[in-house]
């Protein structure tokens, strides 16, 4: 609900109340990263520093488990890449609107820039009024994303040293749940569906394949089925963003 | 607490870089330049193919060496069951909270706990 009459400090409570259902699904995976990234040998320094400095939970939880598998350092920074580039999207969805934003904010607000923020901020930046405050929407929203984050992380760690096998209390199980909960919403037309099989097929058939390169290539034709799938079946909503996906 | 490794720094370091380096620089261009169609189109199946990417061998293959497409993999029944309440529900939350219960469920059933 936008207040009638914006000011920067409305829009910012606006944002930060916004994204409070949001983080009903970061708590517990901030919690879970936590534990599991201590469980896979991170110190708990740079498990909370990875928070702090990355600030990407998908990436930091599939990072924590290459540090487990004894990954280079390399190839866990170019599998952190992959996993990000949705964020492009998202960036590339909100830029329109920010336009005229200096560098002190387009800074920091693509630092924060996360799935659940996208959501709440490119829904205030749809709406008809306009306030010429909605970037502070967006600092609302991105101040308890970042803040929650932190904590949950924090949380996690120290659970984490206390549980001695947090993978036989099917912690790890807890990631993949929420995967699955991203994933589904997106599967919405052919073209989605027929990239999710050809990733699910080659993820498992390629598996063998040294440093992880099995998750790079089953990515990858996913990309290229789901393209080559919407020549044959043309999508009517192909250029609207995912922003079902909180 | 033991402290930071070397190795951690760089690794922090470089994946801030990168995440970074996807988030912004699009953030900051786009809007000012026009970047060709095909790369939204792509970008769209970015998500869900990596996502399956890391999910599926997860679930069908817990161990990381076979594929166990048994009842006896708690993850591949709670898989389902998650996928299914997702689908119907499109809830995140409930996704994660029925998933879980049916994956700790199902293992004290089979006696794996």
């Amino acid at each position: 609900m936008p207040p009638s009459i914006s000011t920067r400090r409305s829009e910012f409570l606006a944002g930060a109340r916004a994204t409070l259902p949001l983080i009903l699904g970061a708590i517990p995976f901030g919690i879970i990263y936590g534990a599991v990234a201590v469980a896979n040998g991170l110190s708990p320094a740079a498990a909370q520093g990875m928070s702090l400095f990355v600030f990407a939970g998908s990436a930091q939880f599939i990072a924590a488990g290459l540090v487990a598998e004894g990954l280079p350092v390399g190839l866990i920074i170019l599998t952190t890449f992959v996993v990000n580039l949705r964020h492009a999207l998202y960036a590339a969805s909100l830029a329109p609107f920010m336009k005229h934003l200096p560098q002190r904010w387009l800074i920091p607000l693509g630092f924060w820039l996360t799935d659940e923020s996208y959501a709440a901020t490119i829904a205030r930046y749809n709406a008809p009024d306009d306030s010429p405050y909605k970037h502070w929407f967006y600092f609302g929203s991105a101040a308890v994303m970042y803040t929650n984050w932190q904590i949950c992380t924090l949380i996690g760690i120290l659970a984490g040293q206390q549980i001695p096998d947090p993978q036989g209390w099917g912690l790890d199980f807890a990631m993949v749940v929420t995967f699955i909960g991203i994933i589904v919403p997106l599967v919405k037309n052919r073209p989605a569906l027929v990239s999710v099989i050809v990733a699910g097929m080659v993820s498992v058939l390629a598996n063998g394949l040294p440093n992880k390169l099995g998750l790079m290539a089953a990515a990858l034709l996913g990309i290229a089925a789901g393209v080559l799938a919407e020549i044959a079946w043309p999508v009517a909503d192909q250029l609207a963003p995912a922003e079902e996906n909180a | 607490m033991n402290g930071l490794t070397t190795r951690e720094v760089i690794m922090i370091l470089g994946m801030m870089v990168v995440t970074f380096g996807v988030r912004y620089p699009v953030l900051a261009i786009v809007g000012k330049i026009d970047l060709p169609e095909g790369v939204f189109r792509a970008l769209r199946y970015v998500p869900p193919a990596v996502l399956t990417a890391i999910t599926v061998p997860a679930l069908l293959m817990p161990g990381g060496e076979r594929v166990v497409v048994s009842h006896t993999n708690a993850y591949l029944v709670a898989g389902i069951v998650a996928a299914f309440v997702s689908w119907k529900t499109k809830s995140l939350v409930l996704t994660i909270l029925i998933g879980m219960a049916v994956f700790l469920g199902w293992r004290w059933l089979i006696g794996v706990i």
